[in-house]
């Protein structure tokens, strides 16, 4: 899943200062499972915005919405007359959200209300960690199913580098060093000698540095010939 | 396929592959001597003078730090061309962090170009050590895929795309680095294995002061036939102070150093022990200082004696960090001077 942060209430409020009609905008999805803009967090920020602008003296209507994905146009296009009714909208939402709704409503104002983070997993109740990078060229299967593109710091394809002390990775006593734990996997799986093999460079045009992406799939496309 | 197989490239083991004068010596079975030299945090190439007049006539090759620990300094290949400039044989270093494969080929044609024949091909430290820690970092190629490239750029004529290098090509001597002690020390013979079958012509280690262990390091290394394909250097470096010895034990990923030195280095200041720090003057404070440098010296001494000894070892890298003025007196007191000097004359551009 996507795992995303909620921004601080400042910094989000100084986005939308001046807007008269606010409409926050939750997502179903994702966000909601790691308790960051589900339908609760959204409720939770109306009420904070308008808490903090009477405290202040500033009047605004502050409203809040959630629909199931807000990365797809049919679930936004319900919110329609409440997005075109707003001065502004926060959108609690990842950036694919935000972006949903600036593409589908050209004439909204909308700001994130999130930071995205990353593509990974809740590991035990409050933590949550990076387990994939999209790279577009998943080589989990000669990693053991442990992905050093996203969980070593360097992204090395020939790992352990000389910074793996004791399981953990140099940078932080806190990261587990991936290198180690693909080691300790092949090892236990006896299959340590996939490590021997010196890999070759990756191709990192599939990822994103091969600018932006995207998956055309012409069988399930609506638009082609009869 | 088993462990134990390793299939490393062939070389030709009679005509030089390079202009390199570290290669000399290690073909002519001389036990080899390099040390370190950090280029500074200016655009001051005095700096980089001075530290090398400590180091001529020392040592075979001089190895200049890339960025190390992710700060700022003049590139190692400026200061390389510095030290050609100076008739001296500079080791670059080259660290993945900074840099993609188009800018390190790119470095590479440029270096050669300015008279640098030896290269060190490595991860890097992680920018967040550094002085700027908001830093983007690279990492395209890794330090094994590194040492592919500069090797097929030599051997084989090729970038790493492929594509023939038209006019001259860039042959360096290729070296990597290896950590015995750092984890998952089982498996770090076979990640050097790796770096020579990618193509390494000499290794330099980490610094080693805990020599049993790396025996039993060098037992695998030499049982995988490591040493009959690479050049092995081990790292060597003098202890400044007890202090410094505790911080490099508890904070350097991979170094070992024996409660058996530090109580060395700790009597060598005995003297001193009665007071506190404070209570010292500057004179005395100085006087500790040249005890524990005296001492930090003959240990170093003592391991080079002890690296000639084990079976595989090529030379000794010092690592004499910002204390280059050391490297003479160790060299010298390890019996290593002068540096034998080989006139070939067709050896190759």
């Amino acid at each position: 899943m996507i795992v995303a942060e909620q921004k601080k209430l400042d910094e989000i409020r100084g986005s939308v200062s001046g807007a008269r009609k606010i409409l926050i905008v939750g997502c179903g999805t994702c966000v909601t499972v790691c308790f960051a803009g589900g339908a609760q967090e959204a409720a939770i920020l109306a009420s904070s915005i308008r808490m903090a602008n009477q405290l202040d003296g500033q009047t605004c209507e502050v409203a809040d919405v959630t629909v199931q994905r807000q990365c797809e146009w049919e679930y936004l296009d319900e919110l329609a007359d409440q997005i075109n009714g707003a001065d502004a909208i926060v959108s609690l939402a990842c950036g694919v959200g935000v972006q949903a709704i600036a593409e589908r409503f050209p004439n909204a104002w909308v700001v994130p209300g999130l930071n995205t983070a990353f593509i990974g997993m809740p590991t035990e109740q409050g933590i949550w960690e990076e387990r994939c990078a999209a790279c577009g060229d998943c080589l989990l299967g000669i990693t053991g199913g442990i992905c050093p593109i996203a969980r070593c710091s360097k992204s090395l394809l020939n790992g352990p580098c000389g910074g793996s002390e004791a399981g953990h990775c140099e940078i932080d006593p806190n990261i587990p060093c991936a290198w180690q734990l693909i080691h300790d996997r092949l090892e236990k799986l006896g299959k340590l000698e996939l490590l021997l093999e010196v890999q070759p460079p990756k191709n990192w045009q599939k990822a994103r540095d091969g600018g932006p992406r995207k998956v055309i799939r012409e069988d399930l496309r609506l638009t082609h010939k009869e | 396929m088993s462990l134990e197989a390793t299939e490393y490239p062939t070389r030709n083991k009679k005509a030089l592959l390079t202009g390199s004068n570290l290669e000399k010596i290690l073909r002519a079975g001389h036990f080899a001597v390099t040390a370190e030299l950090g280029p500074p945090q200016s655009a001051d190439h005095a700096v980089i003078r001075d530290k090398a007049r400590y180091l001529r006539d020392c040592c075979d090759g001089i190895n200049i730090t890339d960025n190390q620990t992710a700060i700022v300094r003049m590139s190692s290949l400026a200061s390389g061309a510095i030290l050609v400039q100076e008739g001296l044989e500079p080791i670059i270093q080259m660290v993945c962090r900074d840099r993609n494969r188009i800018a390190m080929q790119s470095d590479l044609l440029g270096a050669y170009a300015l008279g640098v024949r030896n290269v060190l091909c490595l991860t890097g430290d992680h920018q967040s050590f550094g002085n700027h820690p908001t830093a983007k970092n690279v990492f395209d190629l890794d330090s094994c895929q590194l040492v592919k490239m500069v090797r097929e750029m030599r051997d084989q004529r090729i970038f790493q795309c492929g594509e023939a290098i038209k006019g001259r090509e860039p042959r360096f001597f290729v070296g990597a680095a290896a950590s015995p002690f750092a984890a998952p020390v089982t498996f770090r013979p076979y990640r050097l294995a790796k770096k020579v079958k990618a193509g390494a012509d000499f290794i330099q280690t980490q610094l080693v002061y805990d020599v049993d262990g790396f025996e039993v390091f060098m037992e695998k290394v030499r049982a995988l036939g490591i040493h009959e394909n690479a050049y092995i250097l081990a790292g060597v470096g003098p202890l400044k102070s007890p202090g410094m010895a505790k911080y490099m034990r508890d904070n350097v990923p991979g170094i070992r150093i024996p409660d058996r030195l530090i109580e060395r280095m700790t009597q060598a200041g005995a003297k001193w022990a009665g007071k506190k720090n404070e209570e010292l003057s500057r004179e005395e404070k100085e006087a500790r200082s040249e005890a524990w440098k005296a001492e930090g010296i003959k240990i170093c001494i003592e391991l080079i004696h002890k690296m000639r000894a084990i079976p595989g070892v090529a030379g000794v890298h010092i690592m004499a960090i910002e204390w280059e003025s050391a490297v003479k007196p160790i060299v010298e007191g390890a019996g290593l001077l002068p540096r034998p000097r080989i006139i070939e004359p067709d050896s190759p551009r």
